[in-house]
């Protein structure tokens, strides 16, 4: 089938998790991931992020496709049901407000710059390396790493059910793509 | 009349868990679904072919091929 720039996103979200790893201010483009997809659900009411310009998915299933690091099993029931599914999202709803309290938190005097990155919202991961002072606030580099440890862990998640499952198998619990499925949902009043 | 009726492949998508990534539109060489509203996934009868290709690519494995009487 024909290719399209589009096709080729899968670069970028691959150069972005690099990036991460020699300057973690690069962490702020990440944002982009949340704010296009809202835009379309938000303004479109589609879910053209998705089903286009999404890297990360592109990524997915380039590996566990062409280059076959999936065992292409079905994912199990609970994983597509309407209740893991929102709960996720409501999960990582709660770790993304608490990242930005500690953002907060920097960024009023309260607390010291952490310069880690904690994958799976649990293990603090050393990453002083990627960070070099800022003409910034200390509270900017927060962010950086905060955000960073929420793409990071999605990557590594999705990596594990792209093992596990099918190659795609994040996007069947992704928060972007539950959030805009049901904004959409909620914007054309399909919602049962 | 009724020797005129033949089986063919169809795709069906079980639309309430249909998560609409889009995964199955990117996969179907006829072009035959499309994501309705950002919502769910909408198969055209008329042109789908049976493939199973966009059932094989579904990462939430929500597309069934059934045969049809046509
Ligand atoms: S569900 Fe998530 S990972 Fe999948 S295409 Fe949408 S935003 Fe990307
Ligand atoms: S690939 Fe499956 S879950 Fe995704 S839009 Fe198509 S039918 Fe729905
Ligand atoms: S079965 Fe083949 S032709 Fe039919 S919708 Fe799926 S990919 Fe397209």
């Amino acid at each position: 089938m024909k290719k399209h720039w589009h096709d080729y996103l899968w670069i970028l979200s691959l150069t972005y998790l690099l990036l991460g790893f020699f300057n973690i201010l690069f962490a702020w483009l990440g944002l982009l991931c949340f704010f296009i997809p809202l835009l379309f659900a938000g303004i479109g009411g589609n879910k053209g992020y998705c089903n286009r310009y999404c890297g990360r998915g592109q990524l997915f299933g380039l590996l566990g496709g062409r280059f076959g690091l999936s065992r292409k099993k079905d994912v199990p029931g609970w994983m597509k049901s309407k209740g893991f599914r929102y709960g996720f999202l409501i999960f990582f709803f709660i770790m993304f407000f608490q990242m930005l309290w500690n953002t907060y938190l920097v960024f009023a005097g309260a607390k010291s710059l952490g310069q880690a990155v904690t994958l799976l919202w649990t293990f603090k991961l050393p990453w002083h390396w990627a960070y070099h002072g800022t003409l910034f606030h200390a509270g900017v580099a927060q962010f950086a790493f905060g955000f960073y440890s929420v793409m990071l862990t999605s990557t590594v998640l999705g990596f594990f059910t792209m093992l596990l499952f099918k190659p795609r198998s994040w996007c069947v619990y992704c928060p972007m793509g539950t959030m805009t499925q049901l904004i959409c949902k909620l914007k054309n009043k399909e919602v049962q | 009349m009724e020797t005129t009726a033949r089986k063919k492949r169809k795709a069906f998508v079980e639309e309430h868990t249909c998560v609409a990534c889009g995964c199955c539109v990117k996969v179907c060489p006829m072009k035959a679904i499309q994501i309705w509203k950002g919502t769910v996934a909408k198969v055209d009868q008329t042109t789908c072919v049976g493939c199973g290709k966009c059932a094989r690519e579904c990462p939430a494995s929500v597309i069934e091929i059934r045969e049809v009487t046509v």
